[in-house]
Order: structure tokens, then sequence, then C-alpha cells
């Protein structure tokens, strides 16, 4: 199974690098820009026979080493 | 959060941490019940953290004045004068309890705040150091947070432009669910440069610089530096802070522009407590008043509430209290280093702060109540009952053993092993005034344009002041002062930070209050002046407290600086190896030898002697003048220093007669010299010739030997090997 | 040159200072560079490093007149933060990317002089070691290897590192990059990128002058472009 993992910075905590990107972008033109906000996606893929156990074992993942809890939020897709 | 508490039997003022009796004291001051608002101010100001309400009764036992101290405790940072205009500011601090919940941006928003507290005097600042403890590397979560917060220091310093100059670090079990992360920072100004923060001036302005407030960090100051860690630490997440080490770069160069310019009368940054502490201090410190309007803060989320925008611990901003006619200017420099400025406040006579957010009064208190009349507590002390049993065990002798066995496991202790792990992921060098970079006993800063330099030490040694903390503290005192004089300086001004458990336990009082006594004392002999501090209680996990763990920040100052200072790497074949200092084969109390090879922590450590103790560090200072090497014998004594030497220099050495327990023992006043042949100078204080360098080898004699290559594998070994 | 996040700008002119030439900062907002014979844009970690090393930097105004001045030939120099954006910009081919140990490093490297035909080589001797401060946390260069071939070829490649004797090898390579390239010019040698900071090699108190003949270069540099027919 193929998920996709995206992680971002947890709503309410400050984005320097969004912010520094939203205002590039804004001195560029593109002022119809109202936000920018940065994340990382991780593609992982898991030899797994039960796909509910494989999806539960991503999370744990997520909690336990590839999102940071205290500052990030994530959410795990299925891509195939 | 809201205002309005939640639907729970516990009043709104204990959920903020306040006692009943605090509680009641506000209402004396206010003479009715606070307003939510108010109340969180109270909450916060009154905290540990912010009022040293704990601690307050000891500090003024330090000495802090001198003919050469231009501003001591209580501002932001300590000033010193070296002469022909040029100041320096010195401050430390801790980020204990965020760099354990989040060691990133725990480690990387002390360095940010440091930085501020610097800059606010009106100084550029120019290094950084960082002492910190961790528990033992074999755990996960202990390389988790160690490489963390390495790399948050690294992040920040490195991105903000601060050299970062090393620190220490130590490894124990006591601190692994409670690490210490200290930051220290100098700053250095001209005369005219310096600024404080007091708002005079009825009608002046106060200007909100930097970074939009949004809900990080809120009750920061109270919640996580007040209390101690226990299984809910997980809930208090929501109170870390991120940095952004470009905003606090522009801000560095905005304020310095203003103060170039002379455009501000007074300025505070934003750190603890955020705009609370601001305003009120700044209006205080003036003996004035201020009024506040909360709706001209930018903030980053909507719907923040008065006290959430009050309390917020939000980064990179800082409060200017700038005359009218100068506000134009103000903006007009923030705009062109795009940092946000935004007028939030008045200066007003009469000592009120009023604080109004869409046309209601949020707050309105005696400014000065916020912090003059915040609890002060006189805590019961204790002697801790094992310090008997400790004493009384403890080794006075090495038993027989081979140096081949014995020195290559202390090198491969990760406290004692090459650091370079660390601080290579420093920016050491810009601003091109390093001359001694990290991984000696001190560094040294030239001051260009002048023949002037400056040294700093940080040392802390927590076992030792387990085992006896007058002795321990004032033994640090006296080793710091010696790590600033190898490098050719005078110890000039000290700076602590004062790390313990939680001071409600008389145990950990007593600690306290005897650290306070020892470094008082060995300051009083060396006649340093302490010029500011820190305090940081409650460092304490499911019910075990760190080991007592003052921290010592010491400036050494020197003018003329060494044409040539001594360094470690400049050993070479046939130079004489000398001790200095006296002879010393007992002090095994809280050594690196007993630790390491026996695995106790017990004994009593040796005392100081004011005496020998002010010959050999001025003796240091005199040496270092004109020899290519001086080492301070710390931890794991005479036979670790040699090592340290002779791997660094890529030069093996051979040494004659060294008892066996001298090679191990850690006895305070002592140091390595080494010169070329037969051109030791006389000196007042005891020295004798150990040794020569030469050969492939560190060969002592009876006592064994260890291949050079040896010793320098497993030296360098020692982190990197644990963290890969 | 400062862009919001420099901070090397101080050391690189007190660097230039002291080989006797007249530095002077501009600030990134400016558009004009009339009466420089040559331009240098310092370390540091201009706007923040965000989104990309550099990648903002590029679209600063005073970037119109940093390209119109490379396209005369005069000297046009990045170090560390600047070689990553004059990289960004398209005027040095290749790209810097996060170090192999995904960690900063600061220490002294060696590089082994490849070619003395660039603005930052012309005072070197090809085969010269020199030891130089690198301090960097994306200092691993990258680029295609039909890129590779082509700067070969046209004697693109200033500096690799390589150690104490000079010997280019995997353990003399600090961070990853590619051939082991630690600084690399344009076709025409003006414009040239290092990732090691020259200016942190000038005095003997400091642990290295070997910097000073590569700064030396680039008055000489701009000399020879004056006085080309």
């Amino acid at each position: 199974m193929k998920f996709r993992i995206d992680i971002r910075r947890k709503e309410g905590l400050s984005d320097p690098e969004g912010m520094t990107t939203h205002k590039a972008l804004h001195n560029l033109g593109y002022t119809d820009v109202t936000s920018a906000h940065f994340g990382r996606t991780i593609y992982l893929e898991i030899e797994a026979a039960d796909p509910a156990a494989a999806a539960a074992e991503v999370e744990t993942m997520c909690r336990q080493l590839l999102a940071n809890p205290v500052i990030e939020d994530y959410d795990i897709g299925v891509v195939g | 959060m809201t205002e309005s508490p939640p639907d729970t039997a516990e009043p709104a003022h204990r959920q903020l941490g306040m006692t009943d009796d605090e509680y009641e004291s506000v209402i004396a001051i206010l003479g009715r019940e606070p307003r939510p608002a108010e109340l969180a101010m109270y909450s916060v100001m009154w905290s540990e953290h912010c009022s040293y309400k704990s601690s307050r009764t000891h500090l003024g036992r330090l000495p802090s004045s001198a003919p050469w101290v231009v501003v001591g405790p209580g501002e932001n940072a300590g000033v010193v004068d070296l002469g022909d205009g040029w100041l320096a500011a010195l401050r430390i601090e801790s980020h204990n309890h965020p760099s354990f919940v989040e060691p990133y941006q725990g480690a990387a928003t002390g360095v940010g705040g440091i930085l501020r507290d610097i800059f606010t005097m009106g100084a550029r600042p120019i290094a950084v150091w960082d002492p910190l403890r961790f528990g033992p590397l074999d755990e996960a979560h202990n390389r988790y947070l160690f490489g963390g917060v390495v790399s948050g220091i690294a992040g920040y310093g490195n991105a903000v432009g601060v050299p970062t100059l090393g620190g220490e670090v130590e490894f124990a079990d006591r601190y692994a669910a409670n690490p210490l992360v200290n930051v220290m920072a100098l700053g250095l100004l001209r005369r005219e440069q310096l600024v404080l923060s007091a708002a005079s001036g009825v009608g002046n302005i106060a200007v909100l610089l930097g970074a939009a407030t949004g809900r990080d960090g809120i009750g920061g100051a109270s919640i996580l530096a007040s209390a101690s860690f226990d299984e809910e630490s997980g809930s208090k997440r929501p109170s870390v802070q991120v940095g952004d080490p470009f905003e606090e770069k522009r801000l560095i160069e905005a304020c310095l522009e203003l103060y170039d310019r002379s455009l501000v009368v007074g300025i505070q940054d934003l750190g603890a407590a955020g705009i609370s502490c601001a305003t009120s201090e700044c209006a205080a410190n003036g003996g004035m008043g201020m009024d506040v309007d909360l709706d001209s803060v930018p903030v980053r989320e909507d719907g923040m509430t008065a006290g959430e925008i009050l309390m917020s611990e939000s980064q990179e901003r800082m409060l200017a209290i700038v005359e009218p006619a100068a506000v134009a200017d103000v903006v007009a420099v923030a705009e062109k280093w795009e940092v946000n400025a935004s007028v939030i406040g008045t200066v007003t006579e009469g000592g009120s702060l009023r604080v109004r957010q869409q046309g209601e009064l949020v707050a309105e208190l005696p400014a000065a109540s916020l912090s003059d009349d915040a609890p002060k507590y006189d805590r019961p002390l204790a002697r801790p009952g094992y310090l008997d049993e400790l004493w009384a065990a403890g080794l006075t002798a090495a038993p027989p053993g081979d140096v081949a066995e014995v020195l290559p496991a202390l090198l491969d202790d990760p406290a004692l092993g090459d650091r370079s792990w660390i601080y290579q992921q420093y920016d050491h060098q810009l601003f091109l005034n390093t001359i001694i970079e990290p991984g000696h006993d001190g560094s040294l800063l030239r001051i260009k344009g002048t023949d002037k330099a400056l040294a700093v030490s940080t040392d802390g040694n927590g076992q030792r002041c387990y085992l006896d903390p007058r002795r321990g503290a004032s033994r640090l005192v006296m080793e710091s002062a010696l790590n600033v004089a190898v490098t050719g300086t005078m110890p000039y001004a000290v700076v602590d930070n004062l790390n313990f458990g939680n001071p409600e336990k008389p145990e950990i009082m007593w600690q306290f209050s005897e650290t306070i006594d020892g470094m008082a004392e060995a300051c009083d002999q060396l006649m340093i002046p302490v010029i500011g501090g820190n305090v940081s209680f409650y460092n304490e996990s499911a019910g075990v407290d760190i080991y007592p763990s003052p921290v010592v920040g010491m400036l050494g100052f020197a003018d003329p600086m060494p044409s040539s200072p001594p360094r470690l790497d400049r050993a070479r074949a046939a130079m004489e190896i000398w001790l200095v200092g006296p002879r010393d084969e007992t002090d095994f109390a809280a050594s690196a030898y007993s630790r390491v090879i026996h695995g106790r922590l017990d004994g009593r450590p040796a005392a100081t002697n004011p005496d020998v103790g002010r010959g050999v560090i001025a003796a240091a200072a005199g040496l270092a003048h004109h020899l290519p090497v001086l080492h301070d014998i710390s931890s794991g004594g005479i036979a670790v220093a040699l090592a340290e030497i002779a791997i660094t220099s890529e030069i093996g050495l051979s040494i004659g007669d060294v008892g066996w327990s001298e090679l191990w023992s850690e006895g305070p006043h002592r140091f390595l010299a080494l010169c070329e042949p037969g051109s030791m100078p006389t000196l007042e204080v005891p020295t004798v010739r150990i040794g020569t360098m030469g050969g492939t080898t560190l060969d002592f004699g009876r006592h064994g030997a260890v291949e050079l290559s040896t010793a320098t594998g497993v030296w360098r070994a020692a982190i990197p090997r644990r963290m890969a | 040159m400062v862009f919001p996040g420099t901070n090397c700008e101080h050391d690189v002119v007190h660097a230039l200072d002291l080989i006797g030439l007249q530095p002077e900062l501009v600030f990134h907002k400016e558009t004009d560079l009339t009466g420089f014979d040559a331009v240098v844009l310092p370390g540091g970690f201009a706007h923040g490093d965000y989104l990309r090393t550099g990648a903002i930097a590029r679209f600063s105004p005073i970037m119109g007149a940093v390209t119109a001045m490379a396209a005369t030939g005069a000297p046009v120099i990045g170090i560390c933060n600047g070689f990553q954006v004059l990289c960004e910009a398209g005027l040095l081919p290749g790209a810097l990317v996060a170090n192999r140990d995904l960690a900063f490093i600061c220490r002294p490297v060696h590089l082994r002089v490849e070619t003395s035909r660039s603005a930052l080589t012309t005072g070197a001797a090809s085969g010269e070691v020199l030891r130089i401060p690198l301090n960097s946390y994306e200092g691993n260069y990258v680029a295609s290897p039909e890129t590779i071939r082509e700067m070969e070829a046209a004697d693109q490649i200033l500096v690799r590192y390589c150690d104490a004797s000079g010997t280019i090898s995997d353990a003399a390579n600090p961070n990853g990059s590619i051939g082991n390239i630690a600084g690399v010019c344009n076709a025409a040698g003006n414009v040239a990128g290092l990732m090691p900071h020259p200016e942190r090699a000038v005095e003997t108190v400091l642990g290295s002058t070997d910097g000073i003949g590569l700064l030396r270069s680039i008055p000489a540099f701009a000399d020879l472009v004056a006085t080309r027919p």
C-alpha cells in the first residue's frame, strides 16, 4: 500500500517561512495571495495484508516520528 | 483559552498558578476583584520565573558593585566599562522547560530571547555560549533532545548572524527528564549607545516593533518555568513558541539604527509575560504610567482576548518609547528593515497602567505593583540528610590501575571527549573577532580597532555542587576565573544561572542558599562583581530534582591582548611540561575518575584556597603573554588535560614523577604550562616540571602508556559514535 | 550588497579594507551600481533562506543592476549565500543544496585551485592548496552531468575540496558536493561563486591568510578587464 502524509505547522503557530514567502509573492505583484503555508510531504510504501492495520500503523508512525505533534498537524491519505 | 473560567470548581486564580494569599494581595492593591485581564497580568508577573519570589531573599548576598560596573543586576543585561568609551553587556538565561517540550524551538527561542536582552541595552550582540545538560546518550530520547537542542541553537544562531562560541555539556541521569539549556550572550557598545528601559516624558509614544502577536507561548513563563514536570506535560504543549531568526535579524538591524540615530528614549524587549511585562516595566522604571490600546497590536489570529494579547510570548518583539516628533522617523527605519511598527500606547503621569480593547477598559492597575509588590518568600531551609553518609564514603586515592585502561575510558566519556560535533554546527567565526575558538578553556575575542580583548568561560558541575553546594559553587567561580586567565585576561565580571529543583522543598532551598554563599565568597575573594543572573526553579520531574546546577559565566578582560595567545594545538617536540599550582592527589569527590571508572558519586569536594587561587590566576594571566600552551586542569585531572594537549597538537609526551592518584585527582587552582626548553619563568606559586612533549605515545612511565593514535580515535569518537 | 538577512557584509568590508580597496555597502533596495568596479554578494541568510536559499533575494531591486554589471565583464563575486543567490539568478550554473550529513558545518577546509582565469583566482596558482573556513548548511554543489562536463571543458571550476596535500577524495569532501566542487565561474570568468569564506582568512591572528590572494584577484581581474582593448 502507498500512503501520502501531509505535515504542516499547527494552526495558530507562526510560520516564518510561509509569511516571508507570502510577502515575496506580494512584492512580485501577486497581491491576490492571502496566505502561504509550508508543509512537508512523505510517501510511504508498506507491505500490508490488512489495510486498516496499515493505516493505524502509519498513524502511530506520525505521532512517534514523522510529525512533531507539539507543533505539527498531519493528514494521511492512501494513494495506491 | 477563554477569559471566563471553565466550568470547574477551581477558582480562576488557582488555575493560573496563583495562591489564595497572592490573590488576596491583588484585591488589596486594586481595592476590588481583578478583571480577567488584570488577573492574567498579575499571575504571570508574579510567577516564580518573572518575580524571583523564592530567590530574591538570597540574591542580595552576591557582590554586585565594582568601579567598572555601569549597569548591575536588574536591567536586561549587566554592563561593564572597558575603557576608551567601550562597554560590554553580558546576560545569561535558561530555556530548560521549553527545550524539554520541543528541543529545537525551545533552544532556538532561548537564543532569540537572550539576544534581545543584549540589543535592548543598545549593544550589538557579538557572541553566544550554551551550557547544556542532558541524560546519558545511551538512551534514544536523550539523543533526540541533545541533537534537537544543538540544531535549534545552530539553526537560530547561525541564521540570525551571531556567532556561537561554545559552552559546555554534561550528561547524567538526573537531567534525563529535565535537561538544562542555558544561553549566555555578550554584546559590545559605545558608551553613548547605552539605552535603558525607562519610559520618561509624559506624552511619549510606545511603539511595538517586530512580529505579530499570536497565541503561542501564552502563560509560558508561569506555566512552563514555574511548575514541575509531571505526566501532564503533554497538555502544556500549546505554550511552545516558534522562533524566526530572520525577523530577529531585521529587528536587530532596525533597533541598532534607531540607537545610532538617537530616535528612542527607552526600549524593552518582550519576553516572558510579553506586553504586560514590557509596558509595566517601562512605565514603572520611569516612574510613569501608560495608556495601552490593544486594538493597535497586530495579531496573527482573530478573536484573541485582552488577556491573551497581554500574556502572549510571541517571539521577536520590542517596545520602544519614542518622542512624538520622532515617531515618523522610527516608522521609516522600521520600514527600511521590513519590520512592523505600531503605535500602541502613550506615556502618562501618575503611575497607572490602563489597557483598552475595543474602547472598553480591560485593565487599570498601578504599573509598579506588577513588579514591586510581587510576593517574596523566605522559604525554609534544611541540610539534606544524605550528605553525612556521602561525605564519609568517597575515594581518597585511586585504586591501582593502568593508564592504558583508565585514560581511554575517560576520553570516551561524552562530557570529556571531543565536543567539535557540537560546535562545528555553530558559526563561531562571524564578525572576525574570534581569536580562541571553541574547544579551549575559554573563548577569546578581540575588539577590532583596539588592543583590548574579552575572554569568556562558562562552567558548571552539578555533581560537585550536589556533594557540597557551597564548595562546589566557590570552585566554579575559581575554575571559571582560571579558564579566562589562561587566555591572557583577568576575571572582570560574572553572570550566573542558578538551575535548581523544587524550592518548596527545604533541602533544595538549602542547596540554593549554600550556592549563593559559596559563589559570593569566591567573587569577594577575587574582587569580581556579579552583574546579572537568572534563577530557574522547579527543575524536577516525577519528584526527582536535578543536581543543584549553578552555571557561572565569567568575563575576562585584557588590555593589551597577548600578541600570540596560548592554544592547545601549539605544543611541539621537546617543549617542557610544567604543573603550576599546588600538588594534589586526594580530590575524588564528583571527579570524572570516580564517576566513569568506579560509577560513584560521593565524598566531599576539597575547599578552595583564596590566596592560592588568586596567585595561580595572576600567574596564568601573566604567562599567557609568553608561553605557547596553558591548560586548566579540571574534569579527568592532569592525565586528561595532558591528553587534550597531545591530541590537539598531534604529538606525544612523556611524564615523569607524578603519582598514580595525582593523575586523576581534580583539586582546584592548577594548570599545565608548556614552554621551550629552559624558558620557564620563576613564579610566586608552586611550579614543578612533570614531563616533555615528543614522540607518538602518551607515556606515563610506570603507570603505563597509550598510543597517541588510540587516544585520538577514542576522544574524537566520544560523541559522534553515540549520535550516529 | 546587503539583503535583509545578510550577515557577513561587515567582515567582507573589513577584509577588502585590509587589502587596500574602498568597499561600500549597498542596500538591496537600491537599483544603481554606477561608479563601482566590482560587486561582492556576501554570506548570510538573505530573506532567512526561506523557500529556497537565495530564491527570494534574486528578485531584489538591486539584482537588475548586478546582472547588467555581470554582462559588462566586471567582477561579480558571490561568497557562500551570495554564491547561492548567483546560482538562483542564473548567473552561475548549478545549485547548492543541504549538506550530505544534514548538519551545519563550520570549520576550516583545504581547497585546491583548479584555474587562475576567474575574478577570484587570478592571484592564485593552479594546483595551489589554500586553507579557508567553510560555514554553511546548504553548501552541497549539484549540477547535471552535462553541465559539469561543459564546465570542465570551459575551465569554469575554480576550486575543489581536498586534503592538506591537495589530494581530491571523498574523505576530503565535507558536504557531498559533486566532484568536490567548492567554487565555480561563468564562461567569461568574471562572475564567480565560492562556498568557503575567504574574508575569514585574511589575518594570522584568525588562523590563516590564504584568503588574501583570492580577494586581491578581484581588483586584478577588474584591471585586466579595464585594460582590455
